[in-house]
């Protein structure tokens, strides 16, 4: 019976932790902006809102909104790179770095081009597909026969579709002259997520991580290499391939709400591992938290700052953090 | 009595064909070794036998039901497999990993219940890990986390355990502990074993029964006092070596062993 009492115990108080850690950087990111609010405008906007005054506008519509926003985005890419990494054993895999932000982008800048007026769930179908398109292309070209997703080719096969998808992107935006809306995008910013967004976004974006958690421990089933899983009579095509369109799903989300923000789903599932191991019943919870906690800090800082872009400012950590991990060898997980 | 039985099997990678219309019988209760030179198909012969690896012909029968045809968590309840040196998470513990054997119990959400963590501790136990089940794998010594793959295995609780090669990478004294330690489960348990092994002495100490590979093909099939002979080791090994007797065990050993072909032996330095 220890298994039961040790370790959970230990990640309780972690996952405890953490959601308090949430929960405060959510708080402190409604009541700073280029308009300090105070705690009782706050509370009256939620539960006394007044159309006439400014600061409840701010608060219900432009506020609560965006962070709302960036929680979801942040927890939509850190379990998508959980899933991306567990499928790939490999430990610096991320939705933008095997090219699913890229392909995403791709395809809302062609949408726009078709259309300039589309629902928002449609939206997210079409980011969905160009993940999936991009993924597959990195996947195919990053996967071989003799090692599998080798880690440093999965990373260079996704550095060159990144690179091939964005540059088509920019194309078809200079072609239709869409380039406002997309620098938009590319810079990444959740300032603009809307009400509309979120009704759609949520419920997805906390479907698919409900899914995650309850497939958590095939995931750590998988994790163990293909023989291994196999052998425990895990339906491994099976879980690989849900894993993933999960994963893509939710990149797919991420980038319609919020443009391309890479290294979450790098960084995040790492820093999980970190602090409760590799038992991925344990790491996709804390993942999601976490996630929120990077990219709602993020965005505050950046708001703070003046609206810089929030991409810019993770990557002001997840750059340094990707290249620890390459110095370290990038090993498969 | 025969539980697992090949028939007509045909295995290949890709468009390369390995092994072509072979039969095999796995003897109950016995400890299986199969041998051969490097690249004669004992590896792709084992992941055959436990369904890792899809046959292109033939049949793979475990109690008359085609094992590539049964649904595969109802394998993993009768066969547990040790692939050829595994690799492991950084930061798994060793009750984590063991407690993965329950796997094919599960069903759902795959929370251990009562029965589960029973075993899970007499795997532990058997395998004589108790005391680490609480540490980082990564953080153990080859021969401690072999026995760790062991006793995922045995918590799968199978009558069958197929390894690759268990002892590659072992110092010899780690070699015969995973080795004594295999025997016992066969004597206590009554499982029935199956492994590749490298070293001939090794498998003729430890094993019944013997399977002897060259090119594809099972060239003996038998309890090792029948089919070993000196013809036996200079057809597939091509060695010449004599045969005596293991004074500590009373059964056969190789020694004074030299190639048939002596011209590969010399190397010439000039």
């Amino acid at each position: 019976m220890e298994l039961k009492n040790k370790i959970p115990f230990h990640f309780s108080i972690i996952f405890t932790i953490a959601c308090i850690i949430l929960v405060i950087t959510f708080w402190i990111s409604i009541v700073y902006g280029s308009a300090d609010i105070n705690t009782s405008t706050i509370l009256n906007a939620v539960f006394n809102y007044d159309p006439e005054d400014v600061n409840h506008n701010i608060i219900i519509d432009v506020r609560i909104p965006r962070d709302i926003g960036a929680l979801l985005v942040g927890v939509a890419l850190a379990v998508s790179g959980a899933g991306i990494q567990s499928v790939t054993r490999n430990s610096l895999a991320d939705p933008s770095l095997i090219g699913l932000n890229s392909g995403a982008a791709l395809m809302l800048a062609l949408t726009y081009a078709v259309s300039p007026v589309i629902t928002f769930p449609l939206l997210i179908l079409t980011g969905f597909i160009g993940a999936m398109l991009g993924g597959t292309m990195v996947l195919m070209i990053g996967r071989s026969r003799k090692d599998g997703f080798n880690p440093v080719r999965l990373i260079l096969a996704g550095a060159a579709v990144s690179a091939l998808l964005s540059a088509a992107s920019q194309a078809i935006a200079l072609y239709f002259r869409l380039n406002q809306s997309l620098i938009f995008w590319s810079s990444g910013g959740v300032s603009g997520t809307t009400w509309q967004q979120l009704y759609t976004g949520i419920p997805v974006v906390a479907i698919i991580v409900v899914i995650f958690i309850l497939i958590s421990g095939q995931l750590s089933i998988l994790n163990l290499g293909e023989s291994i899983a196999k052998g425990l009579g895990q339906n491994v095509k099976l879980i690989r391939a849900g894993t993933m369109l999960l994963s893509m799903l939710l990149a797919g989300i991420s980038v319609a709400i919020v443009g391309q923000i890479a290294f979450v789903g790098l960084m995040v599932p790492h820093i999980s591992r970190f602090l409760v191991g590799t038992d991925y019943k344990k790491v996709i919870p804390l993942t999601a938290v976490l996630g929120g906690c990077l990219v709602v800090s993020a965005d505050t800082v950046a708001r703070l700052m003046g609206e810089a872009p929030v991409s810019a400012i993770i990557s002001f950590i997840g750059v340094p953090y990707f290249l620890y991990l390459i110095k370290k060898g990038g090993r498969t997980i | 009595m025969n539980r697992l039985t090949g028939r007509n099997l045909t295995i290949a990678y890709g468009n390369k064909i390995i092994i072509e219309n072979l039969d095999i019988g796995i003897p109950d209760k016995k400890i299986t070794s199969i041998i051969g030179p490097n690249g004669c198909g004992k590896s792709t012969l084992l992941k055959a036998l436990c369904r890792l690896l899809p046959i292109k012909k033939g049949k793979i029968a475990l109690d008359g039901t085609d094992i590539n045809k049964s649904a595969s968590k109802e394998i993993a309840k009768k066969i547990a497999i040790l692939p050829q040196s595994p690799e492991v998470a950084d930061g798994l513990t060793v009750g984590e990993l063991v407690s993965y054997g329950r796997y094919p119990y599960q069903k759902g959400f795959g929370r251990l219940v009562p029965e589960d963590v029973e075993v899970i501790d007499w795997a532990l136990q058997v395998t004589g890990i108790t005391e680490f089940k609480h540490r980082i794998i990564n953080d153990l010594s080859g021969g401690q986390k072999q026995r760790v793959w062991i006793a995922m295995a045995l918590a799968q609780k199978t009558d069958i355990i197929f390894l690759d090669e268990p002892t590659t990478f072992l110092d010899i004294a780690h070699q015969l502990e995973i080795l004594e330690l295999i025997k016992e489960l066969n004597q206590k348990q009554q499982t029935t074993i199956v492994m590749v092994l490298h070293d001939i002495n090794q498998a003729i100490r430890f094993s019944d029964y013997m399977i002897t590979m060259k090119d594809g093909e099972v060239i003996t099939q038998g309890n090792i006092p029948e089919v070993l002979s000196s013809q036996l080791l200079a057809e597939v090994f091509q060695i010449d070596a004599e045969l005596m007797q293991d004074k500590l065990t009373g059964k056969p050993m190789i020694a004074n062993y030299q190639l048939v072909n002596r011209k590969y032996s010399k190397v010439e330095i000039k």
